[in-house]
């Protein structure tokens, strides 16, 4: 293999992205068309769609209805619209790298509908705190997503008083330390850092007063993210062995400070590789993530090129691919139109990775130890073969041609073109070894 | 037929032919080899932390009151409190199923434990509840060595995930499989063969695809009547559960997973949800194994308990020492197993928690060797490391 170091088109469209669809003309230079979607801006970001101020106004109303014994949905329209329009970007997108980024980091930032009233700012959360960082700083993405209403309210800081602030006093209420603890422990130094308790503590009380607009304040004209001085713990409560300024102020930098420590880009960098790489990942490709990620002031745009030009990217893909990846994967291969698909996130959630439900705040797991079992391939091979029904006109063995091109085995290619209908061809193709790697 | 059993692996006619004695097993092989498919354990794990003080309220230690206004729900007898254990405890008002179990004896408290680990991240502390060590990672989980253990049925596997994929406490070695009610329309048996055919020389997809239709044949006589339970509804897994545990070829270890209790925020609400799945699930297990359940022992835990004190929004941080619970007809219950460390502000953990008296281990250890007849080598196997921890006593009734 005197092209073991060139990046394969196809590999590059499976690692990087969703896979090709039929009829996708692959870009002759890989590692370029890869560049191109980092260079060019997301149009989704900031895109239009429903605000995180209009989703807490809808929470707001759903909950007034509740009251007088209506029946609410304007949470749940909502939110069923951003499903839709999330279910065909993901397919439809131009840019799938970019995409593959988004849902990465937003896994790394899980917020989730375990806690309902995630669902109405969700979309405002990818749209504004995810999307708009994906090629940009990581501590600017922190910044958005801790100042979200969605992370404020799901992991409870948006009801975290300072139990000696003015606020905290007069009404008895004090700390709730889960956000700063996910925070440390999830989205950026993780335990490897060394942190106490007391640093967990210390951390809660530096976000205290970081919280949402009330309903008041809203209707008028209020951004959704408020920091009420009144819930604040006054002082400066050590956080690893740094002092931040009282206030707002402190919390940002506190934030800041984090988001650049050596801890949280060796933790980024393992998870990079791990997503992109492979689930044990060559040390090497670990520690180019980790000095790029040291060099830039934690610059993602430069880890995601970084991960392009890693000779590792070229290997033969071992990943297995999650369920979600799995469903847009399969719904392009097959280039069904919008009105002949299943719809994306409800598939996901069959298969058993609800894309917006994740159990807990560490997110979906990433490798084949956790979704190599039983019944959820099994549930891959059913969903694909009712897929497969509505593409019953496809060539099958063109279809696997074009989607798996030279990582096509022989034995894959002989079964899809031996089979009894182009349906079982097509599902036969879908469940092959080749299609569940990425 | 025999399969090359390694060290104390022996098949199940090997052991009916009266092979089990020229096994290292010691005593307890001959039980085992005399009866070797009677006893089912089912390991619930509780993920997310239970409140083990609001799930077994200890309203007879005065200085709870001292601690938590809000969470408190009220006396024994009064509406809404708890159901009294005896005097000192109380279950929580959503337990009444569990509290006819332990009316009849079949449920057993234990107060005060933990792990051996002191973590309060809830992701370490699962691994390390399902691994089964409190300071270093093992690749493989406790129950999947247990099942190394035991004979291995004549089909199937011995052990079986209730869930869609296999969760770390039973991956290992020991083959186990996973289920979850199917709801599509299924193709041809013979598409499947095929896809199987195909996938067969992969090392990830090939063994997960024999294992998913072998589940899935395996599962086609247990539903009957063809309706499958409710897809997410714990208590209606747990009966179908129960029903394969019950099968004389069945499996005889499962796990299950129940999640709800991080409540870090108006507890009171938010935990009569999963308490009630919990209560209903035990029920739904005991019914799906109609006879069996006389020789099945459930253990409920979690990663770790929540903070004595309530935090400033109606609910509790993570915590150390909290509850778990031992339910079966197999199980001598009928009282709540406590070393009480009080919860005087001097008696806590840290100023913060309550103190562990007991550590899993040594629970977990009593009813694998009581109820299970593991020996002291095999305990060893399944928790490396833990001989200085004593395997707790009286937790199985001699007669069971």
């Amino acid at each position: 293999m005197a092209t073991a170091m060139t990046l394969e088109p196809i590999t590059a469209s499976i690692r990087f992205g969703y896979g090709p669809r039929p009829g996708d003309s692959m870009p002759p230079d890989a590692a370029a068309w890869l560049r191109g979607q980092l260079d060019r801006p997301d149009p989704l970001a900031n895109g239009p769609g429903p605000t995180a101020v209009q989703g807490l106004e809808a929470l707001h109303a759903d909950r007034l209805d509740r009251k007088r014994k209506l029946k609410p949905d304007r949470v749940r329209r909502l939110f069923l619209a951003e499903n839709r329009a999330i279910g065909e970007h993901l397919v439809d997108t131009p840019m799938p790298f970019r995409e593959r980024l988004v849902w990465f980091w937003f896994n790394h930032f899980t917020v989730s509908l375990k806690r309902p009233f995630v669902a109405a700012v969700l979309g405002d959360y990818v749209r504004t705190a995810i999307r708009p960082h994906v090629n940009g700083r990581f501590e600017d993405m922190l910044l958005a997503v801790m100042r979200h209403p969605a992370m404020l309210l799901y992991l409870d800081n948006a009801q975290s008083f300072g139990p000696d602030s003015i606020a905290g006093r007069r009404r008895h209420r004090g700390l709730n330390e889960n956000l700063a603890r996910e925070c440390l422990e999830l989205h950026t130094l993780t335990p490897a850092a060394g942190y106490t308790q007391a640093d967990v503590t210390n951390f809660a009380k530096i976000l205290t007063g970081w919280s949402i607009a009330s309903p008041a304040l809203l209707a008028r004209g209020a951004p959704a993210f408020r920091f009420y001085p009144a819930a604040h713990e006054p002082g400066t409560p050590l956080l690893m062995g740094q002092r931040f300024p009282p206030g707002e102020a402190g919390g940002v930098a506190a934030l800041r400070f984090i988001a650049n420590h050596p801890s949280t880009y060796r933790a980024l960098a393992t998870r990079l590789a791990i997503h992109f790489i492979a689930d044990v990942p060559p040390p090497a490709s670990v520690a180019r993530l980790e000095h790029v990620l040291a060099t830039t002031r934690g610059h993602l745009g430069s880890a995601a090129q970084a991960l392009i030009d890693d000779p590792a990217a070229a290997i033969p893909l071992t990943k297995l691919r999650t369920p979600a990846d799995y469903v847009v994967a399969a719904t392009r291969a097959l280039a069904l139109p919008p009105r002949r698909r299943f719809p994306v996130l409800p598939a996901m959630a069959a298969l058993g990775e609800p894309l917006f439900a994740a159990p807990l705040p560490n997110g979906w797991p990433d490798t084949a130890a956790d979704w190599a079992a039983g019944e959820a391939m099994m549930r891959r091979v059913d969903w694909s073969y009712d897929l497969a029904a509505r593409a019953e006109r496809h060539d099958p063995v063109a279809v696997a041609d074009a989607v798996l091109g030279p990582l096509l085995s022989p034995a894959t290619r002989m079964a899809v073109q031996r089979a009894g209908s182009r349906r079982d061809g097509l599902a036969l193709l879908l469940a092959s070894p080749e299609f569940m790697r990425r | 037929m025999i399969t090359a059993p390694p060290s104390f692996r022996l098949t199940r006619r090997a052991a009916l032919l009266g092979l089990g004695g020229a096994v290292a097993l010691g005593p307890a092989s001959l039980a085992l080899a005399a009866a070797p498919t009677d006893r089912r354990l089912v390991v619930i794990l509780l993920r997310g932390a239970l409140d083990g003080l609001s799930a077994v309220v200890p309203y007879g230690d005065h200085a709870l009151a001292t601690w938590r206004t809000a969470l408190l729900t009220g006396r024994p007898g009064q509406p809404g409190g708890p159901l009294d254990l005896g005097g000192f405890y109380g279950l929580h008002p959503a337990l009444g199923g569990m509290h006819t179990l332990y009316a009849a004896g079949e449920l057993l408290p234990v107060h005060a434990i933990a792990g051996a680990w002191r973590v309060r991240s809830h992701f370490e502390a699962q691994d390390f509840l399902e691994m089964g060590d409190g300071d270093q990672r093992i690749d493989s989980g406790w129950l999947n060595r247990v099942a190394g253990a035991l004979p291995r049925p004549v089909h199937g596997d011995n052990a079986i995930a209730i869930g869609a994929t296999v969760p770390l406490i039973l991956r290992g070695q020991a083959h186990a499989g996973s289920w979850l009610p199917e709801n599509f329309r299924p193709p041809a048996t013979s598409l499947y063969e095929q896809i199987a055919a195909l996938n067969r020389h992969d090392p990830v997809t090939g063994p997960a695809l024999a294992d998913g239709l072998r589940e899935r044949g395996f599962i086609a006589s247990m539903q009957g009547d063809g309706r499958g339970p409710g897809r997410f509804a714990f208590a209606a897994l747990a009966r179908v559960a129960g029903r394969m545990l019950a099968a004389a070829d069945g499996p005889r270890l499962a796990a299950m997973e129940l999640g709800g209790w991080d409540t870090h925020v108006a507890q009171v609400a938010r935990l009569r949800y999963p308490l009630t799945q919990l209560d209903q699930g035990l029920i739904a297990l005991k019914q799906g194994l109609g006879a069996a359940w006389a020789h099945t022992a459930v253990l409920a835990v979690t990663e770790f308990g929540r903070t004595v004190r309530e935090n400033g929004t109606g609910g509790t941080d993570h915590g150390t020492a909290t509850v778990a619970f031992l339910a079966g007809g197999a199980v001598a219950g009928g009282k709540v197993r406590a070393d009480w460390p009080g919860l005087a502000q001097h008696r806590l953990f840290e100023n913060r928690d309550l103190a562990p008296t007991a550590e899993l281990r040594a629970l977990c250890k009593g009813v694998l060797a009581q109820h299970l007849g593991l020996d002291q080598a095999a305990l060893l196997r399944v928790f490396p490391g833990s001989g200085g921890v004593t395997a707790m006593a009286g937790l199985i009734r001699p007669d069971a």
